[in-house]
C-alpha cells in the first residue's frame, strides 16, 4: 500500500462524497448525493432497482467519472484518480453482475486479484503454493467456503459460488474500505447466514457499505443505513429507526421494490 | 527438456497433456530416437519443418489462447527475422549481405524482431477481436509488398538465397538429423516456456486480460502494458522459428511471408488447437503432412494437385465446425465419450 500516511491518520470519513451527481444523457441516475461513512462504519444501502446504487459505486471506484462533486478517501480527493489508484489507497468493490475470469479457476482468480496490489505484476517466475501471495489467496478462499472448488474453473461454478468468488477477490491485498453490490443475490438460506457471519466477522477496521435488497441481511449487518429513490438519498439512520419509519415502508416495504 | 515441474502439473490439471505426465516421457524418448528408425528425409522435410512452423504458430497460441489477441502478423515477425540474418550474416547476394559473424547476427535479428513485434503490438493492442485480425493483416500485407519492391535492402522478389546456419562445432546443421535435434530443441525450448509461462504471474495476467480486461484494469493491472509485452515474447518465439525455417529452405523472398503463409499459421495453430501449446505442433504436423503427400493423393485419384489448397480449407472447415477448440479438442471429446458407458450414456467413473 502507498497511501499517504498523513492522510490516513487525519481522516474523519473513510468515505466522504460531496454533491455527487451522474447523468447518462438525458437521465439523471445520482442527484446532489452527500453522504459520510466513519473508518470502520457498516453502511447499507437501500432502494428499488434503478435508484442509482450501482452508479453510486462506479462513481466511488472511478469506473465512472461523476458529473459533478467530489468524493474524498480517507481524507485524500480521489475524485480525478484512476480505478487503479483508488485500489492501491485500499478500497474494493464486488460486482452485481459476474465479472469474473471464466478460464481461470477459483485460486488463480484470487491470485490475480492478490498480485494486482503487489509488485510482480510481469514476473515471469513460475507461481508455486509455497508462495506468501499465493498461501494468502488460499486463506481467502477458505474464508469464504470455497475449498473443495478451489481448482474449479469458474464457468463450472454456481452461480452462488461466483457471488463468493467475487467477495474473496474483494479481501485480496488489506483492504481499508470495501462496496458490495447485491452481495446476497441468489444465495440460498445457509449461504446467506454464512455470508452475515464473513460480513459481521471482518476486522473492526474495514468499513464497508453493502447494497442489499435483503432487509434481514442488511439490517444485521449494518450500523446505519441509507435509503435511495430515484437517484437521491431521502433518509438517513440506525437499523431500528428505518424498519419503524412510515415513509420507508410505505415506499420500500409496501411493494414496488424488486 | 523432459523434465517439467511434475508437482504443479498434479496439483493444478487443465491441459490433456498436463494430467498425464508419463505421455511426456513416452513422447520425449520416442522423439529422441526417432533419427535411428527413419530416412533423413523423414527428419529434415516432415518433422523438422513441423517444429519450425509449430514454433511459429505456437507464438500465435501464446498470444491467442493465452492473451485472447488473434495476430495474422506472426509470419511477418519469423520472415523479419529470417531477412535480418540473410542481411546481416552470409548469402549468395553478398551485394547486400554483410557477413557478420553468426554470433553477432543471430542475436542482432532477434532483438530487430522483438523491437519490432512490439512496435505491432503497440499499434495493435488499441484493437479488439476482429480488427485486431485486420491490423495486423494490414501490416503483415504491407511487409510482403515492402520486401517485394525494396532492393536496397531486401533484393526485391528473388530474396535471399543460400543462408545456411553456421558449422558450428564442426556440424553440418542442415544435414536430416542435425537439423531434426536442432529444431527439436527449439521447439520444446518454446512449448516448455509457453506453459512455464502460463503459471507464472505474466501469463497468469495475461489469461486475467484475455478473460475479462476491464476487471484486470479494476484489480490494478495495465492491461496495455501486459498486452504489448505479449507481442514482443511472441515475436522472440516466432523469430527464431523464422530464423530456423530459413536455414531449413536456405532461403528467404517474399514468397515466405506473403499473404497465404501468414494465414497457414493461423490455420496450423487453430486446427491443432488454441488451448494448449501442444496444439501448434499437431496442427503443424498435419498441415506438413497434408502439403507433401496431399498433392500424390490426389493426383493418384485422379484429380489435380492444384486442389490441396482446397483441401486443407475444407479441412479448416470441418475442424472450426464440429470442434472450435481444434483437434485438441476433439480428442477431448472422444475421452469423455469412451468414459459414458454406451446404454446407459452415464459417466462410468461416476459408477461405484
Ligand atoms: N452505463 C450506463 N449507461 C446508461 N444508463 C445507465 C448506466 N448505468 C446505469 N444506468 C441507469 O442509471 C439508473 C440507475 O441504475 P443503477 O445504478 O444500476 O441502479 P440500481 O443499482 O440501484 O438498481 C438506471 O435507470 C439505469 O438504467
Ligand atoms: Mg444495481
Amino acid at each position: 500500500m502507498n497511501a499517504a500516511p498523513a492522510a490516513r491518520q487525519a481522516a474523519d470519513f473513510a468515505l466522504e462524497l460531496r454533491d455527487v451527481s451522474k447523468r447518462f444523457g438525458s437521465l439523471e441516475a445520482l442527484a446532489g448525493i452527500e453522504m459520510r461513512v466513519g473508518p470502520g462504519e457498516r453502511r447499507a444501502v437501500l432502494g428499488s432497482n434503478g435508484a442509482g446504487k450501482t452508479t453510486l459505486f462506479n462513481c466511488i471506484t472511478g469506473d465512472f467519472a461523476p458529473t459533478t462533486g467530489a468524493i474524498r478517501f480517507f481524507g485524500e480527493d480521489v475524485t480525478a484518480f484512476p480505478a487503479q489508484e483508488r485500489i492501491r489507497r485500499g478500497l474494493r468493490r464486488t460486482y452485481q453482475i459476474s465479472l469474473l475470469f471464466a478460464g481461470l479457476s477459483v485460486i488463480d482468480n484470487v491470485y490475480i486479484a492478490c498480485r494486482g496490489v503487489s509488485r510482480g505484476r510481469f514476473s515471469f517466475r513460475r507461481v508455486r503454493r509455497s508462495d506468501a501471495l499465493m498461501q494468502t489467496a488460499e486463506d481467502l478462499v477458505r474464508m469464504v467456503h470455497l475449498d473443495d472448488a478451489m481448482q474449479t474453473k469458474v464457468s463450472d461454478l454456481s452461480y452462488g459460488q461466483q457471488r463468493q468468488l467475487e467477495i474473496a477477490m474483494a479481501l485480496s491485498g488489506a483492504p481499508r474500505f470495501i462496496l458490495f453490490d447485491e452481495p446476497a443475490a441468489g444465495l440460498s438460506p445457509t449461504e446467506r447466514a454464512d455470508l452475515v457471519a464473513l460480513l459481521t466477522g471482518l476486522p473492526g477496521h474495514v468499513g464497508f457499505i453493502i447494497i442489499e435488497h435483503d432487509m434481514d441481511v442488511a439490517l444485521r449487518v449494518a450500523d446505519r443505513v441509507t435509503m435511495m429513490h430515484n437517484g437521491r438519498i431521502f433518509k438517513e439512520g440506525r437499523p431500528a429507526e428505518i424498519e419503524d419509519d412510515p415513509e420507508v415502508q410505505a415506499l420500500y416495504l409496501g411493494g414496488g421494490h424488486a | 527438456m523432459v523434465a517439467v515441474d511434475r508437482t504443479s502439473a498434479a496439483e493444478r490439471p487443465r491441459g490433456t497433456l498436463d494430467r498425464v505426465p508419463p505421455a511426456y516421457w513416452v513422447v520425449g524418448v520416442l522423439l529422441l530416437v526417432l533419427p535411428a528408425f527413419v530416412s533423413p528425409f523423414i527428419l529434415f522435410q516432415i518433422m523438422g519443418w513441423s517444429f519450425v512452423l509449430g514454433l511459429i504458430a505456437l507464438s500465435l497460441t501464446f498470444l491467442g489462447g493465452y492473451g485472447g489477441m488473434v495476430s495474422l502478423a506472426q509470419m511477418t515477425f519469423a520472415g523479419l527475422a529470417g531477412y535480418l540474418v540473410a542481411i546481416f550474416g552470409d548469402s549468395a547476394v553478398d551485394t547486400i549481405s554483410q557477413g557478420w559473424p553468426w554470433w553477432a547476427v543471430i542475436p542482432l535479428a532477434l532483438i530487430l524482431t522483438v523491437l519490432f513485434a512490439t512496435l505491432v503490438g503497440w499499434l495493435a493492442v488499441r484493437t479488439e477481436g476482429i480488427y485486431t485480425i485486420v491490423i495486423t493483416l494490414a501490416i503483415a500485407a504491407a511487409f510482403f509488398y515492402f520486401t517485394r519492391q525494396n532492393y536496397d535492402i531486401f533484393n526485391g522478389f528473388q530474396g535471399f538465397n543460400s543462408v545456411l546456419p553456421p558449422h558450428l562445432f564442426g556440424v553440418d546443421w542442415r544435414g536430416g538429423v542435425a537439423f531434426y535435434y536442432l529444431s527439436l530443441f527449439w521447439a520444446a525450448a518454446g512449448y516448455f516456456l509457453v506453459l512455464y509461462l502460463a503459471r507464472a504471474p505474466f501469463g497468469l495476467a495475461l489469461q486475467g486480460v484475455r478473460d475479462n480486461p476491464r476487471r484486470m484494469a479494476a484489480l490494478g493491472y495495465n492491461v496495455t502494458a501486459h498486452r504489448v509485452a505479449a507481442y514482443a515474447l511472441a515475436g522472440l518465439i516466432a523469430g527464431v522459428g523464422g530464423i530456423l525455417l530459413t536455414w531449413q529452405s536456405s532461403q528467404i523472398s517474399p514468397g515466405t511471408i506473403a499473404i497465404g503463409p501468414a494465414i497457414d499459421i493461423l490455420v496450423i495453430a487453430v486446427v491443432g488447437g488454441l488451448r494448449h501449446p501442444i496444439g501448434a505442433f499437431i496442427g503443424a504436423l498435419i498441415y506438413v503432412l497434408l502439403k507433401i503427400f496431399a498433392v500424390d493423393v490426389l493426383v493418384a485419384l485422379g484429380l489435380s494437385g492444384e486442389r490441396f489448397q482446397l483441401l486443407i480449407g475444407l479441412g479448416f472447415l470441418v475442424i472450426v465446425f464440429f470442434s472450435p477448440d481444434g483437434i485438441l479438442g476433439l480428442w477431448d471429446k472422444l475421452r469423455a465419450s469412451m468414459r459414458r458407458d454406451p446404454l446407459t450414456g452415464r459417466d462410468r467413473s461416476d459408477l461405484p
